[in-house]
């Protein structure tokens, strides 16, 4: 109602001071939190975004989440059988018949697979010796898997073809041993094989871990290299749709036993930190909105307690409960409202400036400058949150109004 | 006169609960008919304003009952009791208790934006008719603070009469005025009353200014003590 409304309107306007605060106090609630949510979505989604580039969407490994069951266990499966210091059998490390499983993945649609050996190196360049992990693969699947090839920054994938011993550095491995492109540097392997390799190409992924510790070369040298003819002890499967890869990586594991990881998995401490970090945010967020919603509990306080005589008057006249409820409660509303828009305005500044941030940082991920994301979602949250808080400031004070005994007031003012 | 009854009290009794409980009027039995102009007086403390209080359905009687044109209106909900004053009824205070935020004319509009019957325009052409007739017309963009005490007093008679009620209840309008402004005030009630058939109601410890009534009520220790 528009005299509501106009009542309401005119006790903010009276007190521009106080009202200012309150308004301010809730625009950087809104403000913030839309800041801190554009910083911190930015930077997990970039994060994740790099993972499922970087990485196969799914790694079948050559080992078992749980050793296989010994025939006694298996032949009195509910019996009291109580097996002690079972030594595992030396077994042929690798996936068996890995070959033939990589062409049974690659028939289901939008499935992209390439097999992988993976083991320990030693790089040894001059005086330096570094430890890396070294993945023998096929270039011409390995595209189809990883962003390897986008990823380089120097030399070309096709390199471990044309050249006798090729071998592709993460830049920070390239940067610790002093080597660069076109360089030649002796690799050991655990089973003791030494081979002069030959640096054709250098790749910079962004994710920290991968640019420091991996090193690639074709699967035959690997298998040289390692000792280990004919095998793999990885399948890197890449999917069209990732949010399948849960799915697929289990019903794998079901069908061959070996331990299937998704990219989720592979993850989990990371994606576990997000969520303990988006509860930080939101709990800061909610901390200063909080602290504004007493400023606009305070603000309407005030106001009741100033206006009481008005409120004795607008009683007699006729102003029912609800309309006197509903002055107060509009009150609150348009702090709540109006913070928000020049909160939105606010958020929309901060996370402008923040982008403009530059510095260089390397964490998970290296990074130039704060990664923001922009969504009108957040916009939304810090909105309704900040709605809800000032409604819900407003409303006590709001039905103490509605109780005021307008008898009590005149008598006392006579 | 014969006219038929406007408000009535019956057997009210109003006693404010407590540790000691305060009785503020006994048993009062008292009616008054349309277009009265009666005044209830007494010393102080002797339940003149609880009775107007009652009178005017600010207040609820603890025994007893209050009927306005014959309907009980103790039985109502404060929800319909709000709803009769701002139909029935005009409030006029010794306090001026005008919204200082909002103009003479402002003020005026209130009852009959919070009635909603009429329009804006309609609603202003009225208000400032209202004014005028208590010669406040020009000061119709004042604010109260800029007013002095018998125009705010006038500017607060014109906002009890804004929907044109049946019922006026003045509680000590003239407690704050001089006595040229004081008289100026019971004669616009003299006039309403005769004129324009309402009902008027006024709380008063000035005698000569009951004395200008058609009948006074003395009240005595929350009890009619003489009626006529």
């Amino acid at each position: 109602m528009r005299l509501i409304l106009d009542i309401a309107v005119t006790h903010l306007v009276h007190r521009k001071r106080q009202t200012l605060v309150s308004v301010l106090g809730v625009a950087m609630g809104v403000g913030f939190f839309i800041a801190m949510a554009a910083m911190m979505q930015g930077f997990q989604r970039y994060f994740v975004s790099k993972i499922i580039d970087v990485s196969p969407h799914i790694i079948m490994k050559d080992e078992f989440r749980t050793p296989p069951r010994q025939p006694v266990e298996q032949r009195y499966a509910n019996g009291a059988v109580r097996l002690l210091n079972v030594r595992p059998r030396d077994e042929r490390r690798g996936i068996k018949n890995g070959m033939v499983v990589i062409d049974a993945i690659a028939r289901q649609p939008g499935v992209a697979v390439a097999p992988t050996l993976a083991g320990q190196i030693f790089l040894r360049y001059g005086t330096k010796d570094v430890s890396a992990t070294l993945y023998g693969i096929e270039p011409d699947l390995e595209r189809r898997v990883t962003f390897l090839e986008q990823d380089l920054i120097a030399g070309s994938l096709n390199g471990l073809h044309t050249t006798a011993n090729g071998i592709i550095l993460g830049s920070g491995l390239a940067e610790k041993i002093g080597a660069s492109l076109g360089d030649s540097l002796s690799i050991i392997s655990p089973a003791g094989v030494i081979l002069k390799m030959k640096i054709v190409a250098i790749f910079r992924s962004g994710v920290t871990a991968k640019d420091n510790y991996e090193s690639f070369a074709l699967l035959k040298k690997a298998q040289i290299l390692q000792d280990r003819a004919n095998v793999i002890n990885q399948i890197r499967i890449r999917l069209s749709d990732i949010n399948q890869a849960a799915a697929l990586a289990r019903s794998l594991e079901a069908r061959y036993d070996y331990r299937t990881e998704s990219w989720e998995e592979t993850n989990k401490n990371v994606l576990g930190i997000f969520v303990i970090q988006n509860g930080i945010m939101y709990s800061t967020v909610s901390a200063i909105l909080i602290v504004a919603a007493f400023g606009i509990f305070n603000i309407i306080t005030t106001v009741i307690h100033e206006k009481e005589r008005d409120i004795a008057i607008l009683k007699s006249i006729g102003f029912n409960e609800d309309a006197i409820r509903g002055i107060f409660l509009l009150e609150g509303l348009a702090v709540g409202v109006i913070g928000t828009m020049i909160g939105w305005v606010l958020g929309y500044g901060l996370t402008e400036l923040l982008a403009s941030v530059r510095f260089s940082v390397e964490g998970f991920v290296k990074s130039e400058g704060f990664v923001l994301y922009y969504t009108f979602k957040h916009y939304l949250i810090a909105g309704s949150f900040a709605m809800v808080a000032s409604l819900a400031a407003s409303y006590l004070p709001a039905r103490k109004a509605a109780a005021v005994n307008p008898v009590d007031i005149i008598r006392g003012g006579v | 006169m014969n006219r038929k009854p406007l408000i009535e009290a019956r057997d009210v009794t109003r006693v404010l609960p407590g540790p000691v409980p305060v009785t503020l009027v006994w048993d009062i039995n008292l009616t008054v008919r349309q277009g009265e102009f009666i005044a209830i007086v007494g010393a102080s403390g002797s339940g003149k304003s609880s009775l107007l209080y009652l009178l005017g359905l600010l207040d609820v009687p603890t025994l007893g009952a209050i009927f306005f044109e014959g309907a009980n209106t103790t039985e109502l909900n404060r929800e319909a009791q709000a709803k009769m004053r701002l139909a029935h009824l005009g409030f006029v205070f010794q306090f001026h208790f005008l919204l200082p935020e909002f103009t003479a004319l402002g003020n005026v509009m209130i009852p009959m934006r919070k009635k909603g019957a009429l329009g804006e325009a309609e609603i202003e052409r009225e208000a400032r008719a209202l004014l005028a007739e208590f010669g406040m017309e020009e000061y119709a963009h004042r604010l109260p603070e800029e007013l002095s005490g018998g125009e705010r007093q006038r500017v607060a008679i014109a906002r009890a009469l804004a929907n044109r009620p049946a019922l006026i209840l003045a509680d000590e309008p003239t407690g704050n005025l001089d006595s040229k402004n004081a008289q100026q005030v019971f004669d616009i009630f003299k006039r309403m009353a005769e004129k324009n058939g309402q009902t008027v109601v006024v709380v008063t410890h000035e005698t000569h200014l009951a004395r200008q009534t058609h009948r006074q009520v003395q009240l005595l220790d929350g009890r009619i003590a003489a009626n006529g």
